[in-house]
């Protein structure tokens, strides 16, 4: 499924929206999930990016003084969910903020490489700055993220075992 | 006149139970989407499941829920849809209530063709009851029902919904939430008994399944509505291969004969001397 | 079978109660049978002690009869002399003898069948008159009229035949008539019950002695808008109907006892998760595949117990072929209104048995729309609500603002499921407490009679012991009849006031273990003594087994 390239800065400003929707969506999606298996510091930092996330769409909306996020659902991404979306199968319950770090940084590195292909592609100028504006600032995002992973060292070998088997429910 | 429902409308308030890192997760979020795309509204639409992990679905959505009994989950599904054709019916569940327990309805849900959609999350496993081999694992996984493995060759589910007459058969993965929430929207747009079978990776009892991101073959299959040529497709599907397979054109169960509205007393003339 | 159908059908044209079962030995065509037909000017619920008039076509195999046909000096064995001999089996009760060579006599007809001979000739014994019996033969053989004159001539053959025989055995004339009159088998009264109830949607699985029930309802429901669809197992059916019911629609499905066993841990289900559902058992005899073409009452046990779990629902038994109708009508009513499974007890002696019955009165039970439904936007909606009565609104699908997901699993009031203990106390109370505090009105138990003895039966039983009861009052011995038609939940305050004032209860049952003895010591504390009074399927009690065991019990 090929993603239609953006022809207007509207457009265009429509995919990131959509970008940014989605992962805050996803975040604290995610944020309550880890909420619900204990993992209170993961749940939090979830929880954190989502509000970061629900700034940088409010802050788009607002700048192209739209009320509500535009209809998503028509988009399609390259990948299989917006750039900065979180794969649901990357999580691991006894995930500590180092991954969820790590997460968060490859999601703003592929969205400034998202924008990054649209400032380069043959596109009209408009489009084409304000592609490089937001790659701008999802680089800004990236270096945010890693001042922040710089607080976590990475964890040692043996920090996702867990000597309680699982249970059952059903 | 009501506002558009969004993917959010069809989700409810309950957490789901499922791990972090569970494929179900994304099935979720593929229906909930998919319901909103086709303008559903939750109480129009049931989701009908039996038993595991992936029967937990209905009471994540919004939508009417029927949580039954293990392996029957067709059965309730179409019983409803055949009581109640009003309704869009889905069922749901994984790949032991589907294939191994319900084995016989899968084949005889196929073979009805009543108007629904079945959505297996199928992770190769039986997650809920902790790690026991389910039909669809390889014959050599190793657990402690079966050390060395069950020796048993794989069940192909969509091999035997061609077969036994599924009138629409997909593949899909949870890693691509929005690709499969296309793919409902077409299984249950789709007239007859649509079976999606989802590669949904289990991260406790299969944590090498985190891999199949890596191995999953997007658009592999090209829809046919041809069975010969299905089947054929069949005969080199690698298991990871990901699209419609098959649409076909078997008109969906109806009853069949004169109907009517009479009084129910003009039965007694059948007894009457 | 065709010309005891005939016989059948001409009493009740002249006006007579009657009653018709069959035997058939094990081959699907061309196996031994016999039709089996009691012939009365008062309705009847059972066969009489003996058989009057046995009249053979041949005496092949017929011996494996003998059991089912008892016969008596006053008896009359009528058989074709070129076809064998009668077995010892039925000369030994010392009946009379009369030789019709049928075989001979139909040849001399142009496609003269010696059934027809026979028709003749037992409608002449017991009195039938003429134009009843060629009416059955002309409506037997509608679509086939060309072999109608033969058939006739076959009759008036026969019916000259006999009169060569002295011995008669005329009914009195039939009784004016006041109702209307109807003839059916009591699976047929089951089926329409259940749609005069409401049920419009029933998931079929065949089996014997339940699969008629399921075909007659077939077009039935086609023609009051409901459907039938057949399932691949029983599994399928109890869980479709299930499926049905929580689209709101009444269902049902029927079953004989091993499908019931298939099916308890759906209607385990039906009770936790408060859906409606209706399964008839047309018992037969057990254990595992038993007797299927035989009646027995063993099937108590499971209907009351089967359930895994503390699980607490409805199950009625019918006590006549005519009660097959309401009680399946009631069991529907209450099913719905109760939000539980409910299943009816009939078996293969109701089910299969043609009888002739006077058109059933309307008794006031419902005919649809018994649940309570949910409101559109009921504000603060809970599926499984503590009410006081036990009974909470249920959400149809379509319906907006009240979705919930149905459970098997343990549940709060919304439906969210609960690992709570008082969750679970609370949903079981409300589970026991919407089938105790509901009002079973005049339809639990029949009960008739005075004095300090009592017969306490169900089902099938109930019919030979009104017989044998008014046999032994004749004789001084007042005894009182309870037959109780609601099973469970247990009525122990409502049996205690039939039983007032008795001393020694008989319970009679067909079953080799005395199930419902068991149940009534388990369940009720009764007056007086009980004694226990059981035989398995396959050997019948008739009304003067009960009037003999009742003249014994009274005195001793």
């Amino acid at each position: 499924m090929k993603q239609k390239l953006p022809r207007t800065v509207e457009q265009f400003m429509a995919y990131a929206c959509a970008m940014e929707v989605e992962a805050t969506e996803r975040y604290a999606e995610l944020g309550e999930l880890m909420d619900t298996h204990h993992n209170r510091e993961v749940a939090e930092l979830f929880a954190k990016l989502a509000r970061i996330e629900g700034k940088h769409r409010d802050q788009i909306m607002r700048r192209m003084g739209w009320a509500t996020p535009p209809a998503t659902s028509s988009f399609r991404w390259e990948t299989p969910e917006g750039p900065e979306t979180t794969d649901y199968g990357d999580l691991h319950y006894l995930m500590t903020p180092y991954h969820a770090l790590k997460l968060a940084q490859h999601n703003e590195r592929r969205a400034a490489e998202f924008f990054e292909h649209f400032a380069a592609a043959k596109l009209p100028a408009a489009v084409r700055e304000s592609a490089a504006e937001m790659a701008a600032e999802e680089r800004e995002h990236v270096r945010l993220i890693e001042e922040w992973l710089a607080k976590f060292p990475e964890p040692e070998p043996g920090w996702d075992e867990d000597p309680d088997p699982p249970a059952v429910a059903d | 006149m009501t506002e558009a429902l969004t993917h959010t409308d069809f989700k409810s308030d309950i957490k789901p139970v499922w791990c972090p890192g569970c494929g179900d997760f994304g099935v979720v979020n593929a229906l909930t989407k998919a319901l909103a795309k086709m303008e559903l509204r939750p109480e129009n639409v049931a989701v009908v499941s039996g038993i595991g992990c992936s029967s937990r679905i209905p009471a994540y959505t919004t939508c009417y829920g029927f949580h039954g009994v293990h392996g029957r989950a067709l059965a309730a599904g179409t019983g409803l849809k055949i009581a109640r054709p009003d309704l869009t019916v889905i069922v749901t569940g994984g790949d032991g209530d589907g294939y191994s327990i319900g084995g016989n309805h899968f084949l005889h849900a196929c073979r009805r063709n009543v108007d629904m959609t079945y959505i297996v999350m199928d992770n190769r496993v039986y997650g809920m009851t902790k790690g026991q081999a389910s039909p669809t694992t390889e014959p050599d996984w190793d657990t402690k029902l079966s050390p060395d493995g069950t020796g048993l060759r794989e069940f192909h589910p969509m091999v035997i919904a061609l077969s036994a007459g599924a009138n629409f058969i997909a593949r899909a993965f949870t890693g691509d939430p929005n690709g499969l929430a296309d793919v409902i929207v077409q299984a249950v747009r789709h007239p007859g008994f649509s079976f999606i079978e989802v590669l949904s990776p289990c991260v406790t009892f299969r944590p090498e399944q985190r891999e199949w991101k890596k191995l999953v073959k997007p658009d592999a299959v090209k829809p046919t509505s041809d069975i010969a040529r299905a089947a054929r497709r069949m005969l080199r599907d690698t298991g990871f291969d990901l699209g419609v397979l098959y649409a076909g054109t078997r008109s969906p169960y109806a009853p069949r004969g004169p109907r009517a509205q009479r009084d129910v007393r003009e039965l007694e003339a059948r007894f009457a001397l | 079978m065709t010309a005891g159908n005939m016989l059948l059908e001409a009493a009740a044209h002249a006006g007579y109660y009657a009653l018709m079962t069959r035997s058939s030995g094990p081959q699907i065509r061309g196996g031994e049978a016999a039709a089996m037909i009691r012939i009365s000017c008062v309705p009847i619920d059972c066969m009489d002690d003996h058989f009057h008039v046995l009249a053979a076509v041949d005496w092949d195999n017929v011996h494996r009869f003998g059991a089912e046909i008892p016969l008596g000096p006053d008896s009359l064995i009528a058989g074709d002399p070129d076809q064998g001999e009668p077995h010892e089996v039925f000369t030994r009760s010392g009946a009379g003898q009369a030789k019709v060579p049928l075989k001979k006599m139909a040849k001399a007809i142009p496609e003269g069948r010696p059934n027809m001979l026979l028709l003749g000739f037992a409608a002449t014994l017991v009195g039938l008159p003429d134009d009843s019996v060629s009416r059955a033969v002309e409506k037997s053989l509608a679509k086939r009229p060309a072999a109608l004159p033969p058939s006739l001539a076959a009759v008036a053959a026969g019916r000259n035949a006999a009169a060569a025989v002295e011995r008669r055995y005329t009914l009195a004339p039939a009784p004016a008539r006041g109702a209307a009159r109807w003839l059916l088998t009591g699976n047929e009264a089951a089926g329409y019950g259940a749609i005069k109830g409401g049920v419009r949607f029933v998931a079929a699985y065949p089996i014997t002695p339940a699969t008629e029930l399921l075909e007659w309802m077939s077009p039935a429901l086609a023609e009051v808008g409901g459907t039938l669809v057949q399932a691949e197992d029983e599994l399928a059916s109890i869980n479709m109907a299930i499926g049905g019911s929580y689209g709101g629609v009444p269902s049902l499905t029927a079953t004989s006892g091993p499908g019931l066993a298939l099916m308890v841990e759906s209607l385990g289900l039906a009770v936790a998760s408060e859906t409606p559902i209706v399964v008839v058992d047309v018992m037969r005899v057990g254990p595992s595949t038993g007797i299927p073409t035989k009646s027995e009452q063993g099937d108590l046990n499971i209907a009351l117990y089967g359930l895994h779990g503390d699980a607490p629902h409805l199950v009625l038994a019918p006590n006549s072929v005519a009660d097959c109708l309401r009680t399946t009508q009631w069991a529907v009513q209450l099913a719905e209104s109760l939000q539980v499974p409910a299943i009816v007890l009939s078996d293969q002696f109701f089910g299969q048995t043609r009888a002739v019955i006077d058109e059933p009165v309307e008794l006031g039970i419902g005919t649809g729309n018994a649940r309570l439904i949910a409101e559109a936007g009921a504000p603060g909606f809970k599926r499984y609500a503590v009410t006081p009565s036990g009974v909470s609104p249920m959400a149809i699908p379509g319906t907006a603002g009240v979705t919930y997901t149905a459970d098997g699993l343990e549940h709060g009031e919304r439906g969210t499921p609960s690992s709570q203990g008082t969750d679970h106390l609370a949903q079981l109370d409300k589970r026991r407490a919407k089938l105790e505090l509901a009002d079973y009105g005049m339809h639990w138990a029949d009960i008739e009679g005075e004095g300090d003895l009592a017969v306490l039966t169900f089902g099938s039983c109930t019919g030979i012991a009104r017989e044998g009861l008014a046999r032994a009052q004749v004789d001084g011995v007042r005894a009182r009849l309870v037959s109780m038609r609601l099973l469970s939940p247990a009525q122990p305050t409502r049996l205690a006031t039939a039983l007032a004032g008795v001393r020694r209860i008989l319970v009679i049952e067909q079953n080799h273990t005395g199930q419902f003895f068991r149940h009534l010591r388990a369940e009720y504390d009764l007056p007086g003594t009980m004694t226990s009074l059981h035989r398995p399927g396959g050997m019948q009690f008739n009304p003067g087994d009960i009037h003999r065991h009742l003249i014994e019990w009274s005195r001793a």
